[in-house]
């Protein structure tokens, strides 16, 4: 029998769907195991909010029928920053590339980590700016041709597990699109937990990225992906390399802490009795 | 009853902490922002106020953040405000233009110092009254406040929210830095005598939400995220659905226009000039901010001394007051424009009445015009 409709479709925005993505591009799966996290998870979708910056990526918060924003370019966190704040009852999600996040909006992602929100932080890192037509950005590996490093890269490219840990995230893990399961995984793991969560999922930019650095096929950089990783949860972030010869994947950080908006509640209610208790109504002077 | 919120009352106190209390008064809960001169007394005041009365101050790690904090908490049903000033404001730009266009109401505060760049961080200025219109890219329009006195900081910031509100917009009140850091007499009104305006909520059910439909007045009402209504928002051109319509010129146009036109026209409602002596005058004194307040004081001098001067102050900077400009100009033979600037708000004019006749006296990197100075402007050509 076929099934007329597609299992996840239900997840899907009316008349958003066909999506922008080019046959080949790794989106599609972080799109369907987010879906299929969210599905497992049983979570009132009601209450998750997906933000998403600008670039291939970026269209994923128009994809999912769930409250969505689509921000400027880089600013996918500091918008999820200011909602979450003011409404811990949401589960947000940010969604977005590797030049969206690290590059334009990498002060944001170090802050926000920082501070500790309660947020999960997906990055498709796909090595380059898809969307524009393949710039290198501040993934892209040591000596690969983009069409804006032309005789090769000499910028040393952001370890992203090894930023996110140092930064403050209470987890962190790495997977390539090949791992579908994994992924879904981890997201449920990245959703439950309180506190700032990053996913970095690699994904193959076959029309951009692949067929200018030894992969003129989608399979080709889909083999590599699947060939070179290797699962190493809990290596030293600083170890955890992203290589021709070999990606380290796995979960590498999984710790607790102080989260920012249980400790603004808390210190919100203290103000507030003390308050009541000395009948005042403020300490600001005036 | 005693409010948190609201501290009725009689005080004297600064701009910037008027400005913050009026904020608080007007219902804001979330403030976001950085610290720069001469803006940081209404952050530090809101540091201080917000956790008293439910909401939340965030200091976040530069203005570009700062504004999309806001359109966030904007988004989720709070009233958001941010306070920066002029390199702080250019770095807003962008985001500003994505409030425009998702049609978040959200307040910014611009304490004005002179530029360009880091400029002199502690003098005041009206250097940013056009970067206020224009400073982000596409068509737009924008609300802008100006105060001339602590008391009228209060009050427009509270209409600043209203306005933001009631229109969808991010309104700007645009406080020179001596108004800033002026102290005067601030009267904060019991909560019963304060209008507050809260944003439009859908009627309709979920299912049926288009959130970007306007009503008969252009401004769609607005869900909230996380009531069920799954709706989205993006800053690329959208249909009334809310999906992104990246080829068609209809939909660009469409757009463009009702979101420029919710704006010019309710210019009536949204305008507010103040007038003095403009009746038989042959003079009229045009200014805003503290330039008003030596503006006033010099009109008046000038009745004494036999000169038909009048007053009209710009306490609505944006949109642009021309029919109220238009209203004088065949009755007066000359206009003087006094600002803070080196010829801002004098090309607005210029638009509307004979640039000729027009004398322009600008003010760069001191205390703002003395009346005495206004009033050689003013007496200029008299006969």
């Amino acid at each position: 029998m076929i099934q007329e409709t597609h299992p996840l479709e239900k997840f899907t925005r009316k008349g958003m769907i066909p999506h922008i993505w080019c046959a080949g591009c790794g989106d599609g799966v972080i799109l369907s195991e987010f879906l299929r996290a969210l599905d497992e998870l049983k979570m009132n979708l009601d209450k998750v909010v997906v933000v998403s910056g600008i670039g291939c990526i970026g269209r994923i918060s128009g994809y999912v029928n769930l409250d969505g924003f689509h921000t400027t370019h880089g600013r996918a966190i500091a918008f999820a920053v200011g909602l979450k704040a003011t409404r811990p009852d949401l589960k947000v999600v940010v969604i977005s590339g590797d030049g969206d996040l690290f590059a334009i909006g990498g002060n944001h992602f170090i802050h926000a980590a920082r501070r500790n929100i309660d947020m999960t932080v997906i990055c498709s890192n796909n090595f380059n700016y898809g969307m524009t037509g393949g710039q290198s950005g501040p993934t892209t590996i040591l000596q690969d041709r983009t069409t804006t490093t032309p005789y090769g890269n000499i910028e040393h490219p952001f370890n992203l597990v090894h930023l996110a840990a140092a930064s403050g995230a209470v987890y962190v893990a790495r997977w390539t699109t090949m791992h579908v399961r994994r992924i879904r995984e981890s997201i449920k793991k990245a959703l439950t937990k309180k506190g700032f969560t990053f996913i970095e999922i690699i994904s193959p930019c076959p029309e951009q990225y692949g067929r200018r650095n030894r992969m003129p096929g989608p399979m080709d950089q889909f083999n590599w992906l699947r060939e070179k990783s290797v699962v190493q949860h809990f290596t030293d972030p600083l170890k955890a390399e992203v290589g021709l010869d070999k990606i380290v994947v796995g979960e590498f950080v999984d710790i607790d802490k102080p989260e920012y908006t249980d400790l603004l509640r808390r210190q919100m209610m203290s103000i507030q009795e003390r308050l009541d208790q000395e009948g005042k109504l403020t300490n600001a002077p005036i | 009853m005693l409010r948190r919120d609201v501290l009725g009352g009689e005080y004297f106190t600064q701009g910037d902490i008027a400005c913050a209390e009026g904020a608080i008064a007007a219902g804001c809960r979330f403030f976001a922002g950085y610290p720069i001169t001469p803006a940081t007394e209404v952050a530090e005041h809101m540091a201080r106020r917000l956790p008293e009365v439910g909401g939340v101050y965030l200091q976040m790690e530069d203005e570009i953040g700062s504004v999309a904090a806001i359109i966030g908490a904007s988004y989720g049903g709070v009233k958001s405000m941010t306070a920066t000033s002029g390199p702080g404001f250019s770095l807003m730009q962008e985001n500003i233009g994505l409030a425009v266009m998702t049609e978040a109401p959200i307040v910014i505060v611009d304490v004005m110092r002179g530029g360009p760049s880091t400029g002199q961080p502690t003098k005041g200025g009206q250097q940013d009254v056009m970067q206020a219109k224009w400073g982000s890219h596409g068509d737009y329009e924008i609300v802008a406040l100006a105060p001339s006195s602590v008391q009228e900081t209060f009050d427009l910031t509270v209409r600043a929210f209203n306005l933001a509100e009631r229109y969808r917009i991010p309104v700007f009140v645009m406080i020179d830095e001596l108004i800033g850091h002026m102290r005067e007499r601030l009267i904060i009104p019991s909560p019963n005598e304060l209008e507050i305006v809260d944003r439009k909520k859908p009627s309709t059910p979920p299912d049926q939400y288009s959130p970007f439909q306007p009503d008969e007045d252009l401004v769609p009402p607005m869900a909230v995220f996380g009531e069920g209504f799954r709706f989205y928002a993006t800053g690329l051109t959208h249909d009334e659905t809310g999906h992104p319509q990246t080829d068609s010129a209809e939909e660009q146009a469409k757009l463009v226009r009702r979101l420029c036109d919710k704006i010019r026209r309710n210019k009536k409602a949204i305008i507010q000039v103040k007038r003095r002596f403009l009746d038989d005058a042959n003079v009229c004194l045009i200014a805003y901010g503290s330039v008003a307040r030596s503006a006033i004081a010099a009109v008046t001098r000038a009745r004494q001394r036999g000169i038909k001067a009048g007053f009209l102050g710009l306490t609505t900077v944006w949109p642009f007051p021309e029919r109220e400009i238009e209203a004088i100009a065949d009755r007066v033979d000359r206009i003087v424009v006094a600002e803070m600037n080196y010829g801002q708000i004098v090309r607005e004019v210029e638009r509307r009445f004979d640039y000729r006749r027009i004398t322009f006296a600008p003010k760069l990197g001191e205390d703002p015009h003395t009346p005495e100075e206004l009033l050689t402007h003013l007496a200029r050509e008299e006969k």
